[in-house]
């Protein structure tokens, strides 16, 4: 292994770290209500937001009070942005004078904004004014993020409340994401993106007039104030077609490491924040680790896949040997400022969390190495996974783990001293089979029926690859792709949108539902039968239950995927 | 219900306005005051031309500039679309368009060709090549315009960036700056 790519991640792991331990403190403390520094200058301004809305913070909401809540501000939220897009040309900031969107372009972004899928239908520059990307796109980055916070804190209120069914409030939790977490945390981080290179103007397409004298088109833009939501609140939907990949999105290898760290950042910091809520950090330390498994297990796999290069060239005179001096491996598709490592650390890190953009282009990578993101998004992106989506959606396996265990031992499963009984249980059964519903049964229609195959652009294993991706990307509200499918066609725009529907509240409304069974439990102290859930032994039952989930789920759409593909390459080269 | 509306709506219309114009106008405006190269997009003008910006590749044929690596942004470097070729590892099309390009960069070098130049970016405007794929361009370019190899050296080594703080990314050729540099030498290109 190159000691760069070593470094690299030391120093990744590392920040990532050392920032999500204060960062999880203070967001428990922000979404307790606890004092805090910022909410000396926030403080009057939050209370003043609730007396202007008529919001009652201190009035707890019951666990359909709080659905209710989220679905008509989604709802809301959704309604808004399509309008927006289907009348982007009588809007203003519109300096290229580009049209409005058609309705099914409009109803898929509209809805993968809002699902914080940020599935790229669209191609940015070529389709959206400066006021879809600021009104539309930017704000929805902040709705869909502060929603998710809601929900994962709205979970983690049914382990810590005593026989109270109120799960807080979610107007007040959206709030404080907002106030307290998203604007300061996005205004700081658009300014670095800007200094490194991102540009944030209003100005039109810029024409340049290259060194051989051809002419240039530069598309500019409000593009910094995006990027910097977009990453930290794991949306992920570029400002430009090329998402990360793009100069001005992601200049330097510097933009380029603080982008990554931003896509774990609050994922991890709310795990933290779980542990700090709950009064048991090694509750938290147990799922960073199940998860940190993982995530290097298929770091590893994705780098060396991608790192070894393409033996379909080895017959081609080509230096595909990395060097100080040499980008190597398989560059198809990847930028040479970032490398193969950081193109390898950036596809694992996005679908490993529910981020979705991307700094090289999927399609292009090695069988395995585009097997490691969709199978980070079929497991349902629990490895950290997205904001608030990433820490529910592990409760949920650790709820179906202490099951598993139950069941072994014969006893009542418990968890942070509630018991899980067949309530829960099924409610987290049914949220973890409507992914595959949504993966298996959308995407083999779409492989069947001619308007949906007719997306591929490739024919055999990769083409189904291609199909099996999107649909995983849209159930697990990635947002990533392999870009040679194209989603843009009304089939796909209208099919993907409702996957990503059900992929957002399929999931959310059995989460809250499950929270508001626990949180009327009362807590039993812990005795000499409970299974403790921060050891070594839970920690590999999860990593285990993770992966049998996951990966015997979809097994067959795998090796008739990208695994007969690796096959097929490996053994036409072969001597 | 109807309560529960209008904290919908009202809260939703102040976040509107807060997250969608007041935070993308206050960046932007501290953005121009900060940072106003970068925030207008890095763009270099020479005798008042805009002839580019240092971040986004553009394309060079001529023997006499260094060529960046191949695009699959619209037509080449068209920095109003970019995009890769999102071509598989298997597809037969990016077989075919590798061995045309191997055939066509033959000509100039017989040394291994470095990855970088026969495999497209992925946004279609990667502004770089890799230290190598500079060298391998070397003699064409010094013969193109009857500059020393020395020379050439010279002004590939000033507009080599290393890694970030000594590890971060990849070391790098700025492919533009290259060819400006190339330029202010003062020998045009022999067409």
């Amino acid at each position: 292994m190159n000691i760069y790519a070593l470094l690299q991640f030391v120093a990744f792991a590392a920040v990532s770290v050392g920032l999500m331990l204060p960062l999880g403190i203070y967001m428990a403390k922000v979404f307790n209500g606890e004092a805090t520094w910022a909410g000396k200058v926030l403080g009057p301004i939050e209370g003043l937001s609730y007396r202007l809305c008529g919001v009652r913070g201190a009035e707890q909401q019951n666990w359909a009070q709080y659905a209710g809540a989220v679905i008509i501000f989604n709802a809301l939220g959704g309604a808004v942005l399509f309008l927006i897009l289907m009348h982007q040309d009588q809007l203003p900031w519109n300096p290229q004078g580009l049209p409005g969107l058609p309705y099914d372009l409009a109803f898929n972004i509209a809805v993968s904004f809002v699902t914080n899928t940020n599935w790229q239908s669209y191609g940015g520059e070529t389709t959206l004014s400066y006021f879809s990307q600021m009104l539309g796109l930017t704000v929805q980055n902040f709705m869909a993020a502060a929603t998710g916070f809601a929900v994962a804190v709205a979970m983690v209120r049914g382990f810590t409340h005593k026989e109270n069914p109120g799960l807080g409030n979610f107007y007040v939790d959206v709030t404080r994401a907002i106030f307290y977490v998203l604007l300061p945390l996005s205004l700081l981080f658009a300014l670095f993106l800007i200094w490194q290179g991102v540009p944030d103007n209003l100005q039109p397409y810029v024409q340049a007039t290259t060194l051989e004298g051809t002419q240039q088109t530069i598309a500019q833009g409000p593009v910094a104030s995006q990027i910097a939501i977009k990453m930290l609140g794991s949306n992920g939907g570029g400002y430009f077609n090329a998402n990360a990949a793009h100069p001005y999105e992601n200049p330097t290898p510097l933009s380029n490491f603080f982008q990554l760290i931003s896509i774990l950042l609050l994922s991890i910091g709310l795990i933290a924040a779980f542990g700090k809520m709950v009064g048991d950090r090694r509750q938290a330390w147990a799922l960073l680790a199940s998860m940190t498994i993982l995530f290097m297990i298929l770091l590893g796999l994705c780098y060396f896949s991608e790192a070894n290069g393409n033996p379909a060239f080895g017959h081609l005179n080509i230096d595909q040997i990395i060097s100080d001096t040499n980008s190597g491996g398989n560059m198809e598709g990847k930028e040479v400022r970032f490398g193969i490592f950081n193109s390898a650390l950036w596809a694992t890190t996005t679908s490993a969390t529910s981020n979705g953009s991307v700094n090289a282009m999927h399609d292009s990578f090695m069988p395995l190495g585009g097997l490691v993101p969709l199978f980070n998004m079929l497991v349902g992106e629990v490895i950290y996974g997205g904001v608030g989506c990433g820490l529910y959606g592990i409760l949920l396996y650790v709820l179906i783990t202490v099951f598993i265990a139950g069941l072994m031992v014969g006893r009542t499963p418990e968890y942070l001293g509630k018991k899980i009984e067949a309530h829960e249980i099924k409610l987290a059964v049914i949220a973890q089979l409507l992914y595959p519903i949504c993966v298996l049964g959308f995407g083999v229609v779409s492989l069947l029926v001619p308007l949906g195959a007719s997306s591929m652009s490739a024919t055999g294993p990769h083409g189904l690859t291609q199909t099996i991706y999107a649909y995983a990307s849209a159930a697990a509200n990635n947002g990533s792709a392999f870009a040679g499918f194209n989603g843009n066609t009304v089939f796909q725009n209208i099919m993907l949108g409702i996957v990503m529907l059900i992929g957002r509240y399929g999931v959310i409304i059995p989460v809250l539902a499950i929270a508001g069974s626990l949180a009327a439990k009362k807590i039993t102290p812990p005795s000499s039968g409970t299974f403790p859930t921060h050891g070594l032994m839970f920690v590999v039952l999860l990593t285990a239950v993770i992966v049998m989930f996951g990966g015997l789920t979809y097994f067959p759409a795998l090796a008739l995927g990208p695994v007969a593909e690796h096959l097929s390459l490996f053994q036409s080269v072969a001597p | 219900m109807f309560r529960e509306l209008r904290s919908s709506v009202s809260l939703f219309i102040l976040f509107f306005v807060l997250t969608g114009l007041g935070y993308p106008f206050l960046t932007l405006i501290l953005g121009q005051q900060l940072f106003p190269h970068q925030a207008n997009g890095s763009l270099i003008e020479t005798n008042g031309k805009i002839i580019g910006s240092s971040l986004i590749g553009q394309n060079f044929a001529g023997a006499g500039y260094f060529h960046g690596r191949p695009s699959a942004a619209g037509n080449g470097y068209d920095a109003g679309n970019s995009s890769g070729s999102n071509l598989g590892p298997t597809s037969a099309n990016l077989q075919q368009a590798i061995e045309q390009r191997v055939n066509d960069l033959k000509k100039d070098n017989s040394v291994p060709i470095p990855v970088d130049l026969v495999t497209t970016s992925a946004s279609g405007l990667d502004p770089d090549i890799s230290p190598d794929a500079a060298q391998f361009q070397v003699s064409r370019v010094a013969a193109a315009r009857q500059l020393t190899l020395d020379q050439i050296q010279d002004i590939i080594k000033q507009s080599t960036t290393s890694r970030s703080l000594g590890f971060l990314g990849d070391n790098r050729v700025n492919v533009l700056d290259l060819n400006l540099a190339l330029d202010r030498l003062g020998k045009t290109p022999v067409p």
